[in-house]
């Protein structure tokens, strides 16, 4: 177990680099120039143009401008804004609020989504199968942003029940709204795996040795159906924490959340490569070191992985 | 399937009532019980779904719009006529005409914006697939075929890719593009989605790659192309076809949510998600303007998904 | 106690005497399925019984019924598709058909239990065995979770596991083929049942295996006085443990007869050429004997005889008649009890 967890941590090391340089060179390779950009229309001085770019470094050669790039980050430093703000700060700011957004939104997508795919899959082929994977199909159907407005419009502007701001992010009941849009396309995916799972192993051969063994109907499916059915679903959970962190730009657009989303959007808008890169390598940071707890967790789960 | 256990006539014991007929199909011809080839079987599968239909008619009409927008609206969908300044709202009894959904800000017609916003759509979703398909199936089957450093090269730079998430990362590329025609976006969005279907493929060529008749192949001197070409891919293709299709539906979701950002598709290029974006300010008195191109949207993903549900669930009934 | 149990197993092998009802007797039992391609009849009225310490052994291809017939005894078929439009199942005279599913529940796995033949699959691969054994006392007798696993060690030592204290917290796949078979004869018997169906136990194993199986199984029901219905399609099996044998076809039972009677002299011609295609050493360098054809299509059972197609009998009656399982008797007429065959020229078969 130790030697597995060593060597993926060492495996994580050319692919952060890789992913982190498609990233840089991604943003630096830009075609405008965001410095002359910082002066709109009017004309600006080379002088102070060229100072400012020496000042974020680029004037130097890209390959420099990575290196130099990294080897900061691994003292905690990533770079300034354009503002002069450490970026690092204002990923301080912006990443809780992420991260509350993403907890509301996975708990969401836990238990609805298992309750409706465990309900869909013991009734599979019947009026309810039929109905879930109908409305999960409806919900994969609509792009987060047609389905964050329509919330919005109906709970928040028509309806009032749920603010359409967030304002607080430490107030659940203002996250709860943007929180479902963001779960929403997960809580699809997670209810149809669900149901698979369920449907399949309800045939499985252990299924009939428990109904023979005179179990009651609540253990048979509660201990032996669950027991093998929620491995899948709990791996899949694990890895789409980072998708649904990802989509959360587009969600905390739509609520006005100050979250990590709005950070790298506005970034996006100004060019701002230090806050682009330093977001997105925390993102992939983040996702990597999961999908590493993921495969662990199913060791844990299923006695028949091990890994060496 | 071959070894004709007795469970397999125990209907708890199956996967599917295919396998049944299929396990009883050796009654030479006797009947309705020839046995089918998967191919055979999934077609039989996929004519009694009643969603397969469904999204059939839809993806052929939304195929004949992309292809032919003038012939379901004579209106110019650039052409915006400030009196009509979306206070005029949709004349629903007014059939296909210029006014049936109503006009949207700048006085252009609704209905004819999302008739020809479909061309798009469409083309970014078949265009990402077929480059996604093509390189990430090749590059996995022949990290899957050959093994060795190929497959040790190709998995490591899957995972690099695979690192990036799909959405930000596409924000990424197309945000160092100043003209986001409709193949940059292709190319954008391929760039990024390549990994699934590599790995998808990659993992089914290998499994297909141990199969006896393989071997057997192998053993009668056949050479690598014929073996890879022969009797690997059409084996090891139909997880490819099923994530292809899948992702087709999620790809045209993906333009729409980068052209809603303004990282997408722009003028003069018409597109449903930039006509969301710009409808966006506007939805409190006037829905409408929204409603329609995100309708339209949500119909044509859900067509391409649908296809792709059906398609799976027939050609692995193991997975209904 | 041991002489009581000796005489019931003395009667009961011999098939005399008829003191009180079987343990077990299946009435003219009708399974059939729903599919895509129409109405599959599996099982098309088997009659069957077995007593306390008797051993009945079925017989038959794949899709002959044996198992249909099993699962329905047991209550585990899956219904729909399956469904039984007719027919008796009698658990110590009382029919379990008619019976609440919670009656039916706790005749399982107490009164009635099974042993499946591919214990890979039909052990929980998520939960210890431990865990698994342990569970028929915790939910048939209220036993904890500590009392259930110390009775789960001592099945473990009754079939003979090593190290039973050990491996008790171990998963299936950790396990050899024999001795997960040897598991599931423990959770079968863990509860002391009536009547034990094997379907198939040995078929997965190893031959030098399976032999172990058989004696291990054919002791303890010896030992618990128990029933056993011994589903396989392996006539070797058969001739060491059973007493009586039922051979099915086509969801029928074609012939019953005492072991060794139905070794010495097959009264159905189907029958005959199953003992036929057993390779003997006496008949070395002879070509081997085989059926022609195949077994029937469930969803077009010949009419008639579902066995004239394959027939070297058959005559023109055998596709217009179906046979009933007739009494069999000596050429004098004198009865051969528990002897019967469903075939028009029984006689011919068996005295020709």
């Amino acid at each position: 177990m130790g030697r597995y967890v060593a060597r993926r941590l060492l495996q994580m090391i050319p692919v952060f680099i890789g992913t982190t340089l498609i990233i840089f060179l991604m943003v630096h390779v830009l075609p405008g120039d965001p410095i002359r950009a910082m002066w709109g229309d009017k004309a600006a001085d080379p002088a102070q143009v060229a100072a400012l770019r020496h000042e974020f470094g680029l004037d130097q050669p890209l390959w420099k401008q990575y290196i130099d790039y990294m080897a900061d980050l691994f003292q905690g430093d990533f770079g300034k804004t354009f503002g002069g703000r450490p970026v690092s700060e204002e990923m301080n700011l912006a990443f809780p609020v992420t991260l509350r957004l993403a907890a509301v939104a996975f708990a969401i997508e836990m238990i609805i989504g298992i309750g409706l795919g465990a309900w869909a899959g013991l009734k599979a082929g019947k009026a309810v199968d039929t109905g879930v994977l109908i409305f999960t199909l409806i919900v994969i159907s609509m792009p987060v942003f047609v389905l964050g407005y329509l919330a919005r419009f109906i709970f928040a502007d028509e309806l009032g029940w749920l603010p359409p701001n967030v304002q607080n992010s430490e107030d659940i009941q203002q996250l709860l709204l943007p929180g479902f849009v963001l779960a929403m396309l997960s809580m699809a995916y997670v209810a149809r795996l669900t149901r698979t799972t369920f449907a399949e192993n309800l045939r499985a051969d252990y299924m009939r040795t428990a109904l023979a063994k005179g179990l009651p109907r609540r253990r048979i499916v509660g201990v032996h159906l669950l027991r093998n059915s929620l491995i899948p679903v709990i791996t899949f959970l694990g890895t789409d924490i980072g998708a649904l962190i990802g989509g959360a730009v587009v969600t905390e657009g739509i609520f006005n959340v100050q979250g990590v989303g709005n950070l790298l959007y506005k970034a996006l808008g100004q060019r701002e490569g230090s806050t682009i890169v330093g977001v997105v390598t925390v993102f992939v940071l983040v996702i990597l070191v999961i999908n590493l707890i993921v495969d662990l967790l199913y060791a844990v789960l299923d006695p028949r992985i091990r890994y060496v | 399937m071959s070894e004709l256990t007795d469970t397999t006539l125990v209907p708890g014991h199956q996967a599917s009532n295919a396998e049944l007929a299929a396990a009883k199909g050796p009654s030479k011809g006797s009947g309705p019980g020839k046995p089918r080839s998967l191919w055979g079987d999934a077609w039989y599968e996929l004519r009694h779904r009643p969603l397969f239909w469904v999204s059939a008619v839809l993806l052929v009409l939304l195929l004949t719009i992309a292809a032919f927008p003038g012939l379901f609206t004579g209106a110019d969908p650039r052409d915006g006529d400030l009196t009509n300044h979306f206070l005029t709202k949709p004349e629903l009894s007014h059939f296909f005409q210029a006014d049936w959904f109503g006009y949207d800000v700048q006085g252009r017609s609704i209905y004819a914006r999302v008739i020809y916003g479909t061309r798009a759509s469409i083309m970014v979703g078949v265009g990402v697939t077929a480059a996604v398909t093509l390189f990430g199936g090749l590059l996995g089957m022949l990290a899957g075929y050959f093994g060795g450093w190929i497959d040790s090269i190709v998995s490591r730079i899957v995972d690099i890719f695979f690192g990036l998430p799909f959405l930000l990362g596409s924000m990424v590329v197309l945000n160092a593009f100043t003209e986001r025609k409709v193949y940059v976006v292709i190319a954008a969005l391929a760039f990024l989605g390549w990994t699934t279907i590599a790995r998808v493929m990659r993992s089914s060529v290998i499994t297909a790659k141990q199969a006896d008749y393989v071997t057997a192949a192998r053993a009668l001197g056949a050479g690598t192309t014929r073996i890879l070409f022969r009797h690997v891919l059409p084996n090891a293709l139909a997880p490819t076809i099923v994530v292809a299709t899948i992702s087709l539906g999620a790809y045209i979701s993906a333009e729409a949510t980068l052209s809603y950002l303004g990282l997408g598709l722009a003028d003069p290029t018409i597109s449903w998600g930039i006509d969301i974006s710009s409808a966006k300010d506007a939805i409190r008195d006037n829905p409408h303007v929204m409603l329609f191109p995100a309708g339209m949207l949500s119909l044509t993903v859900f067509a391409f998904i649908t296809l792709g549900d059906a398609v799976r669930d027939a050609l692995d009934p193991k997975l209904r | 106690m041991t002489t009581i149990e000796k005489t019931t197993s003395a009667t009961a092998r011999t098939g005399e005497g008829d003191d009180g009802t079987p343990l077990l007797e299946v009435r003219d039992l009708h399974v059939e399925f729903h599919t895509r391609e129409g109405l599959a009849k599996a099982v098309n009225g088997v009659n069957y019984s077995v007593r306390a310490g008797e051993t009945l052994a079925v017989l038959g291809e794949s899709g002959s019924g044996k198992s249909v017939t099993a699962q329905a005894i047991m209550g585990i078929l899956d219904m729909p598709p399956g469904k039984i439009p007719q027919g008796q199942i009698l658990y110590r005279g009382e029919d379990m058909l008619t019976m609440s599913n919670e009656e039916r529940r706790k005749i399982r796995g107490r009164k009635i239990a099974m042993i499946f033949q591919d214990a890979l699959s039909a052990l929980n691969p998520v939960l210890s065995v431990g865990y698994q054994l342990g569970e028929m006392y915790r939910v048939h007798q209220g036993l904890s979770k500590k009392e259930a696993k110390a009775k789960a060690i001592e099945l473990m030592d009754r079939v003979r596991i090593p190290a039973a204290k050990e491996r008790v917290g171990d998963y299936p796949h950790q396990f050899s083929g024999g001795m997960r078979q040897r598991i599931m004869i423990a959770m079968a018997l863990a509860l002391e049942p009536d009547l034990i169906i094997a379907d198939e136990p040995t078929t997965a194993l190893d031959v030098t295996v399976q032999a172990q199986v058989m004696d291990l199984l054919a002791e303890l029901q010896r030992e618990y006085n128990m029933g056993l219905i011994l589903i396989t399609h392996d006539l070797g099996v058969v001739a060491d443990v059973a007493d009586k044998i039922a051979v099915m076809y086509a969801g029928r039972i074609v012939e019953t007869a005492p072991v060794h009677e139905l070794y010495k002299r097959p009264a159905h011609p189907y029958t005959r050429g199953l003992l036929d295609s057993i390779p003997r050493l006496d008949r070395k360098g002879q070509e081997l004997y085989a059926i022609k054809g195949l077994p029937p299509n469930l969803l077009k059972i010949p009419s008639g005889c579902a066995f004239n197609p394959r027939c070297p009998k058959a005559q023109d009656i055998c596709t217009t008649e179906i046979p009933a399982l007739d009494p069999v008797t000596e050429q004098d007429g004198t009865e051969l009890p528990g002897r019967g065959s469903a075939c028009h020229f029984w006689k011919e078969t068996i005295h020709g």
